[in-house]
């Protein structure tokens, strides 16, 4: 039996001179969750990347209420992106579906198709930068346009890092035979998670220049 | 086989077996670049990250000696105004970024998290490795900035624009200042892997045992430090993102319409007060990310040399923990002269006060630590004393500046100098130099020499306070800071010069005694007295390695097994004076820890 379950508070509350707390003490695993460390330190990038876009987002509201604040336009293609981003969840769900099943072809095979989307989406924002820029709409034209190609710069390098990461998922399901299935699944399940954020991190960001 | 359920132990069978949680694999080098150069193993990546911090940190020293000269000496060193702009603004940011905060959680924390949480390693190695060499990266390009044409940026250490980024500012229209950000962006990405994992390791990587609440309060520092950088780093990274932008690509986040020299520029509606806010947001958590690891660090400090137990554990941590949490809530105190709504002034002035309750505490479960202890006057000890009274001379001056009336004619003058040197400066610092004397011989095996630890001692106690004792004096006669030039006239007596002249004096002993400190760790390292297993006779976990200095995977076969906390000194009724946290109630019947 452990302690894992206790929360943070009980546990600063406790009163390890007492006896009997001593004794339960004694028995502790030494961990604060019962989480995996690799899902912990995910959640521990994603506080920080959450962080750094919600100042972001400050910044922005603190400046849209400006008198010359001018919208961007959004183009159709931000639309069709959004939605690659959406069916690589979706993907990665089934993905994560095969995983528990042991089913691993099928999870390889749909591992390709999430790095087939993740290239397409940036090649998709890539156009979109064009399409803005031929039609005017330089970085330092106003407020709006500093901080749309601040949002898809920053959003496009969280999703490089995630094909890193994604390039070692299918290393490790790839040679399935030489390690641990459970390695493997964890590896899905974290890429998956992050995949997730990263469409939520969209959604924020393309919803707040969409609404603004 | 020993016990693994309550029901065992109720019975008193309390030889716990090892846990190994969770199993590691580490990574063993095979080569010397492997176990020197691109190491995994936290011990030598605290080391690597303590020598470029202090190298680096050489740099900000030699600044201050410099702007000194200038400003008690105008013209032994020729210099111009620009020059001593850099000067300030490059030895404000590495003393505060590149040392402070390098040294405390990348030297200590990497050094110290596994021997004292009782884990072999930090939990992701080869990100804590990559970490290293990110922030060395961060080195590299902030001191490149010093051979760009132009020069180092010239803008303060708080980069304020719009004058950051524009020519009449050193290094504004060049690359100075661009190198500058992109060297603080480096950074913070550095310390975030980093990061990682100090708070991972320490929340999961635990020996069995060692409850949150059996933390040394070290641990429990750096770890409260490592989480405030977490939430604060971005917003520099952020300020950084989008000055970086304004500079290179023209837009308008921080930069108002402007006209500079004559030319009216594009930048168009940008608000400087934002950057403020950003740069603040995180400036004064650092502040915090600086001091509470020394918190921590001295907590042991006073406990191990005054062979007590720390006065009132509990309070210590949360104390620690309620002072990072205010530490957010604080940062427009920097700002009360950029000029805000009175209702906004009064609640940064009053959280800022508040913020005193939790570090009061501290203070004065130290002095309650200390009270009718075994003070053995040690170096560390001597280091420990001097920064308990060196930090509340510091605090004092705080709660002065923290009130909107009184920081406003004080803002911009010497008395902020000293003030925050104290605090945040010598304070940190003693604690640094304290603890390298009490954890040097767990490094090396060996003492550093004590006479020569005395003299540097005494010399930068009394140093520091000859440097910054004055200051004060200057702020309430009305210096102001960041001038290139104090000379006597209408506004400046004789008393300023020469006030001046016996800081300057007091700053090149000051810091030349610092280089005696040097040649003590290099001399000693090599032929100082050996050391042996446990000199202190500590309680803590990282003392009860098989092998000194450890080796690693630091704990040989089997990991410790935590039975106490890491103060039992003085136990009544215990054969020694000392009982270590690995130490089973069964060898040590007879101690009433209860009574302690």
């Amino acid at each position: 039996m452990s302690k894992n379950k206790e929360s943070i508070i009980n546990q600063l509350t406790q009163k390890p001179w007492e006896p009997a707390q001593v004794k339960v003490d004694n028995l502790h695993e030494g961990k604060t969750f019962n989480l995996h460390v690799g899902k912990l330190g995910l959640r521990y990038l994603m506080v920080v990347s959450t962080i750094m876009f919600c100042l972001f987002i400050v910044t922005y509201a603190d400046r849209m209420v400006y008198d010359d604040w001018v919208r961007m336009p959004e183009p159709f293609l931000l639309w069709i992106n959004t939605l690659i981003l959406v069916i690589s969840s979706f993907v990665f769900i089934r993905i994560q579906l095969a995983s528990k099943k042991n089913n691993f072809e099928k999870a390889r095979r749909e591992l390709f198709f999430i790095g087939f989307l993740a290239v397409l989406f940036l090649i998709g924002q890539l156009l979109v930068w064009q399409d803005l820029v031929q039609a005017g709409y330089y970085v330092s034209g106003s407020p709006a346009n500093g901080y749309f190609y601040v949002f898809t710069t920053l959003h496009g390098f969280h999703l490089l890092g995630g094909l890193i990461y994604w390039a070692m998922t299918i290393n490790k399901v790839w040679k399935l035979e030489n390690i641990v299935i459970r390695k493997a699944k964890h590896t899905i399940e974290l890429c998956a998670i992050y995949w997730h954020f990263l469409l939520a991190v969209w959604i924020v960001l393309f919803g707040l220049m969409l609404f603004s | 086989m020993a016990a693994d359920s309550y029901d065992d132990v109720a019975k008193n069978k309390d030889s716990i077996p090892s846990l190994e949680v969770p199993p590691q694999d580490l990574y063993h080098a095979k080569s010397w670049w492997t176990k020197y150069i691109f190491c995994q193993d936290a011990k030598v990546i605290g080391i690597q990250y303590a020598l470029t911090a202090v190298a680096i940190g050489m740099v900000g020293l030699v600044s201050s000696w410099l702007m000194r000269m200038q400003i008690a000496f105008p013209g032994v060193i020729p210099m111009e105004a620009g020059a001593y702009y850099q000067l300030v603004t490059m030895h404000g940011m590495i003393m505060v970024v590149y040392l402070l905060t390098a040294l405390f959680l990348g030297g200590f924390g990497n050094f110290l998290i596994p021997l004292m949480v009782g884990a072999r390693d930090m939990v992701f190695p080869y990100v804590n490795m990559v970490s290293f060499w990110v922030f060395f990266l961060a080195v590299i390009i902030l001191a490149a900035s010093y051979f760009v044409p132009g020069g180092p940026t010239g803008a303060g250490w708080t980069l304020y624009p719009p004058q950051a980024i524009t020519s009449g500012t050193p290094g504004g229209d060049g690359l100075g200042i661009v190198l500058m950000l992109v060297s603080l962006a480096v950074f913070v990405i550095g310390f975030t892997m980093g990061g990682l994992n100090y708070v991972i390791t320490i929340l999961q990587a635990r020996t069995r045992g060692m409850t949150l609440m059996r933390l040394p309060l070290t641990v429990w520092g750096i770890f409260t430090a490592t989480v405030l950088a977490l939430f604060a780093f971005p917003a520099l990274f952020v300020a950084g993102i989008m000055m970086t932008l304004d500079n290179m690509l023209g837009t308008s986040f921080f930069m108002p319409a402007i006209v500079e020299f004559g030319e009216r520029l594009t930048y168009d509606g940008g608000s400087p007060i934002l950057f403020q806010h950003l740069f603040w947001f995180f400036g004064h958590p650092e502040v915090y990310i600086v001091a509470l690891p020394a918190f921590g660090i001295v907590s042991d400090l006073i406990s191990v040399h005054a062979r007590k137990n720390i006065f009132g554990y509990r309070m210590m941590v949360w104390a620690i923990v309620v002072i990072g949490a205010l530490s957010f809530i604080v940062w427009a105190h920097h700002m009360y002269v950029a000029g805000m709504n009175p209702w906004f002034g009064f609640f940064f002035a009053t959280t800022t006060l508040i913020i005193a309750v939790p570090t009061a505490i501290k203070v004065y479960n130290w002095v309650l630590t200390l009270w009718r202890g075994n003070i053995k006057l040690t170096i560390p000890m001597l280091f420990a004393i001097a920064f308990i009274i060196t930090f509340v001379n510091g605090g004092l001056t705080g709660l002065f500046l923290g009130n909107v009336a009184v920081d406003v004619p004080l803002s911009d003058t010497y008395f902020v100098v000293a003030h925050f040197h104290m605090v945040m400066g010598i304070a940190p610092v003693l604690v640094i130099l304290g603890s390298i004397y009490h954890w040097f011989p767990l490094i090396t095996g060996r003492f550093l020499n004590e006479r020569l630890g005395r003299i540097h001692f005494w010399v930068t106690f009394i140093g520091s306070y000859s440097i910054y004792f004055p200051m004060h004096y200057l702020g309430f006669m009305g210096v102001t800071r960041r001038y290139f030039e104090v000379f006597e006239g209408d506004n400046f007596t004789y008393s300023i010069i020469g006030i001046n002249q016996f800081i300057t004096v007091a700053a090149l002993i000051t810091g030349a005694v610092q280089f005696l400190f040097f040649y003590n760790i290099i001399v000693s390292s090599k032929f100082g007295k050996k050391a042996g297993k446990n000199p202190w006779k500590a309680c803590s976990l990282e003392w009860q390695t098989p092998d000194v200095p450890p080796t690693h995977g630091n704990f040989g076969k089997d990991l410790p097994v935590v039975y106490r906390w890491a103060y039992d000194y003085s136990v009544p009724g215990a054969d020694k004076d000392y009982i270590t946290q690995d130490t089973p109630p069964s060898a040590v019947a007879n101690a009433k820890a209860e009574q302690t």
